[in-house]
C-alpha cells in the first residue's frame, strides 16, 4: 500500500458529481472527502442518489459532471487503475446465480491475475473466513440472503483492495447477520483497509461510521461525525398512551409542565409524544401521572431516526413512494 | 472468522491498461466461466439437442418423396440445408444470454474488474462454439442414422462441419450486436428470429431453387446462407471446393470486421 499512501491521504475526492437519468438529475453535485483508513456512511433513503453517486465513484457509471478521485487517481481517465485499488460489494449481490460459491471466487481470482492453484487455494480461504465452507459447492441458488452477501463482500475482498465500496451491505438482513456483517467492517479497516458504505439506517451509520454524509434529492445535506449529526437533530422522544381518552388533556398538561416542554398529541393513535432532554425526570412525570389518576397504556422512548434527522436537516420527511410513514415506523421498529 | 491479513494490498505496479496476454487469459477465463454455466443448467442445450434431430427428421420425411422421388435420394440435399439451419439458428442465443447475463448483478462486478472491457464479450462469444460443436454433431450423427452417407468422406464432411461452425460464429457477433444494444432479451429473440427465418427458409436448404417462382430465386441466389449451404454440399457430397466456399468465407469474415468493432463500441459504452 506504500504506492498508494505516497500519492495522497485522500481515499476519496469528490467534487460536484452530477448524474442524470433523463430529466431526473438522481445525483445533483455530490462532494465528499474519505480520509484513508476510516468508515464513511453515506446516510439517505432509497432513490436519494446513494447508489448512483456510490457507481461513479467505484468506474460503473460515467459522471456528467464533477470530477472524483480515488487514492489521486481519476475515475474515469485512470479508471483502470482504480479498478486495482476498490471492492464493490452491491445492493443486489453481484455474484452468479447459477454458479457454486467456490467457482463464483475461483473466477473472480482468476480474472485478477491469480494462478490456478492460488485463485483454489484463496477461494477455500475466503469461504473459510466468511463461514461458507460448509456450503462452497452449492449453487447460489439455495443460499440464503445473508450468505449471498457475504459471498459477494468476500468476493470484493479477493485482491485485498484498500478501498472498499458496500451498498447498504445489511439491507434485508436478519439482525444476526446484521451483526456479522458489522465485526466483518470493522476487521477490514482494522487491517487497514478504507471502507465507504451506504445505509438507510442512522444506527448502523452510528455503529460503523466516523463520519457520515446525508444525502438527499441527490445534494449532500448534512456532513461530519455522528455525534455532530445526532446533536443537530436533537435528543429521544417520550411517547405515552393513556388508557381513558378522556384523561388525554390532563395528561398533557402535566407531561408539558413537569418536563418543560410542548407535546404533540395524535388523536388518531391517542398518543402524546414529547423531546426528552433529561431521562430523570421521566420518574417525577409518571408519580405526577399515577397522583393525578391517569392510568398509562403504553410508554416508550424513541431515539431519533433517519425520518427525524431528515425532518431536521432538510425540513422535510423521509419521502419514498411506496412507503407511508406509519410502514416506515415499521421498517425501523424491525431493525431496531 | 479472524485472521487472513488482509494488510498486502497490491504489490504489482498499477498500470491503466490491460496487456494483449492478459486480455486473452480473461477472455478465456470468462468462457470457462460461460461453460460452467452450460453444465449447470444443461437445459439451455435444449434447443442445439432437439431441433437438430426433430427438424431432420421431420423435413427429410415431410419433404423427400416430393422433391427428390424418395427420402434416400433426397438426404443429400437436406442434411447440409438443415445443417446449415439448425447451427445458425443456434448463433441467436448468443445475444439473448448476453443480454440476460449484463442485466444482472454479476455482470457490475466484472465491470468494476480491472480486467479487460472485452473480455466478458468475448468468453461468451468463445463459449458458445461449444453449441455449435454440439449442434453440428447431432445433425449429421442424425442424418447418419437414417442413412445419409457423404460422397465426400468423413474428413471432408467434417471440414464440411467446421466451415458451418465458423461461419455461425461470425453470424453471431451480428446477434451479440443486438444483444448489447437492446433492452430486453426477448426482443433479442424477436428481432434475431425476423432476420433469421427469412433468411434460413428462403435459401437453397430444403428445396431446388429452379422450383421457386423467378423473384423469389433471385433472393435465394444472393442469399448469404444459399452460399454456404451449396460449400457444404459440395464438400461432404463430392469432396469438391467451388466459389460458394469462398464467397461464404469472405461473407463470415466480413460480418466479423463490421459486426465485432460496432459491437465492442456499443458494449463498451454500455459499461
Amino acid at each position: 500500500m506504500d504506492s498508494v499512501k505516497m500519492k495522497t491521504d485522500w481515499a476519496i475526492e469528490a467534487r460536484g458529481l452530477v448524474k442524470s437519468f433523463g430529466s431526473n438529475r438522481a445525483v445533483d453535485g455530490v462532494d465528499l472527502k474519505v480520509r484513508a483508513g476510516t468508515i464513511y456512511g453515506v446516510l439517505g433513503p432509497n432513490g436519494a442518489g446513494k447508489t448512483t453517486t456510490v457507481r461513479m465513484l467505484a468506474t460503473l457509471l460515467r459522471p456528467d459532471a464533477g470530477s472524483a478521485r480515488i487514492f489521486g487517481y481519476d475515475v474515469v481517465k485512470e479508471a483502470q487503475i482504480v479498478r486495482q485499488l476498490i471492492g464493490v460489494t452491491g445492493q443486489y449481490a453481484s455474484v452468479d446465480e447459477t454458479l457454486s460459491a467456490t467457482e463464483n471466487l475461483v473466477i473472480f481470482s482468476r480474472l485478477l491475475g491469480l494462478g490456478r492453484a492460488e485463485a483454489r487455494r484463496k477461494a477455500a480461504e475466503l469461504l473459510e473466513e466468511f463461514g461458507l465452507t460448509d456450503a462452497a459447492k452449492r449453487p447460489l441458488k439455495h443460499f440464503s440472503g445473508g450468505m449471498r452477501r457475504r459471498l459477494d463482500l468476500a468476493a470484493s475482498l479477493i485482491a485485498q483492495p484498500p478501498l472498499i465500496f458496500l451498498d447498504e451491505p445489511t439491507t434485508g438482513l436478519d439482525p444476526r447477520t446484521r451483526t456479522h456483517m458489522w465485526e466483518v467492517i470493522r476487521r477490514l479497516v482494522k487491517s487497514g483497509s478504507t471502507v465507504l458504505l451506504t445505509t438507510q439506517y442512522l444506527d448502523e451509520a452510528d455503529q460503523l461510521a466516523d463520519r457520515v454524509a446525508v444525502i438527499d434529492r441527490g445534494k449532500v445535506v448534512a456532513e461530519g461525525t455522528v455525534d455532530e449529526l445526532k446533536t443537530s437533530v436533537g435528543t429521544s422522544s417520550l411517547h405515552l398512551r393513556v388508557h381513558n381518552p378522556m384523561d388525554m388533556e390532563e395528561a398533557r398538561r402535566i407531561v408539558n409542565r413537569v418536563l418543560g416542554v410542548q407535546s404533540v398529541v395524535s388523536t388518531v393513535s391517542g398518543k402524546i409524544t414529547a423531546p426528552m432532554m433529561d431521562a430523570d425526570r421521566v420518574t417525577d412525570l409518571l408519580i405526577r401521572l399515577r397522583e393525578a389518576g391517569i392510568k398509562l397504556a403504553e410508554m416508550s422512548v424513541q431515539k431519533p431516526t433517519l425520518d427525524e434527522v431528515f425532518l431536521t436537516i432538510t425540513g422535510h420527511g423521509v419521502e419514498d413512494e411506496s412507503q407511508s410513514d406509519e410502514e416506515l415506523n415499521k421498517a425501523e421498529a424491525m431493525q431496531r | 472468522m479472524s485472521s487472513i491479513p488482509m494488510t498486502s494490498g497490491i504489490q504489482r505496479p498499477l498500470r491503466n491498461r490491460t496487456s494483449f496476454r492478459q486480455t486473452l487469459s480473461q477472455s478465456f477465463t470468462m468462457a470457462y466461466r460461460g461453460l460452467l454455466k452450460i453444465r449447470r443448467t444443461p437445459e439451455q442445450l435444449f434447443d442445439v439437442t432437439f431441433q437438430p434431430i426433430v427438424f431432420t427428421l421431420m423435413f427429410t420425411y415431410i419433404f423427400g418423396g416430393a422433391v427428390s422421388g424418395n427420402v434416400h435420394n433426397y438426404l443429400p440435399i437436406i442434411i447440409p440445408g438443415i445443417l446449415v439451419q439448425t447451427v445458425i439458428t443456434t448463433s441467436i442465443v448468443t445475444g439473448v444470454q448476453l443480454r440476460e447475463d449484463m442485466d444482472k448483478g454479476v455482470f457490475d462486478r466484472f465491470k468494476s474488474l480491472p480486467i479487460a472491457r472485452i473480455a466478458p464479450l468475448a468468453g461468451a462469444l468463445l463459449a458458445d462454439t461449444v453449441r455449435y460443436t454440439i449442434a453440428t454433431v447431432l445433425t449429421l450423427v442424425m442424418g447418419y442414422i437414417i442413412g445419409y452417407r457423404p460422397g465426400g468422406g468423413l474428413l471432408n464432411t467434417v471440414i464440411a462441419g467446421i466451415l458451418v461452425m465458423a461461419c455461425s460464429w461470425a453470424v453471431s457477433w451480428i446477434f451479440a450486436f443486438f444483444g448489447v444494444i437492446a433492452r430486453t432479451a426477448s426482443s433479442v429473440q424477436g428481432i434475431s428470429m425476423l432476420i433469421l427465418f427469412p433468411l434460413t427458409f428462403l435459401s437453397n436448404a430444403l428445396v431446388p431453387v429452379n422450383t421457386m417462382p423467378h423473384w423469389l430465386q433471385w433472393f435465394v441466389k444472393i442469399n448469404p446462407l444459399s452460399h454456404l449451404i451449396t460449400a457444404v454440399r459440395d464438400l461432404a457430397n463430392a469432396g469438391t471446393v467451388g466459389s460458394d466456399l469462398v464467397i461464404s468465407l469472405v461473407g463470415a469474415a466480413v460480418i466479423v470486421v463490421i459486426f465485432a468493432p460496432l459491437t465492442v463500441r456499443a458494449y463498451m459504452r454500455r459499461t
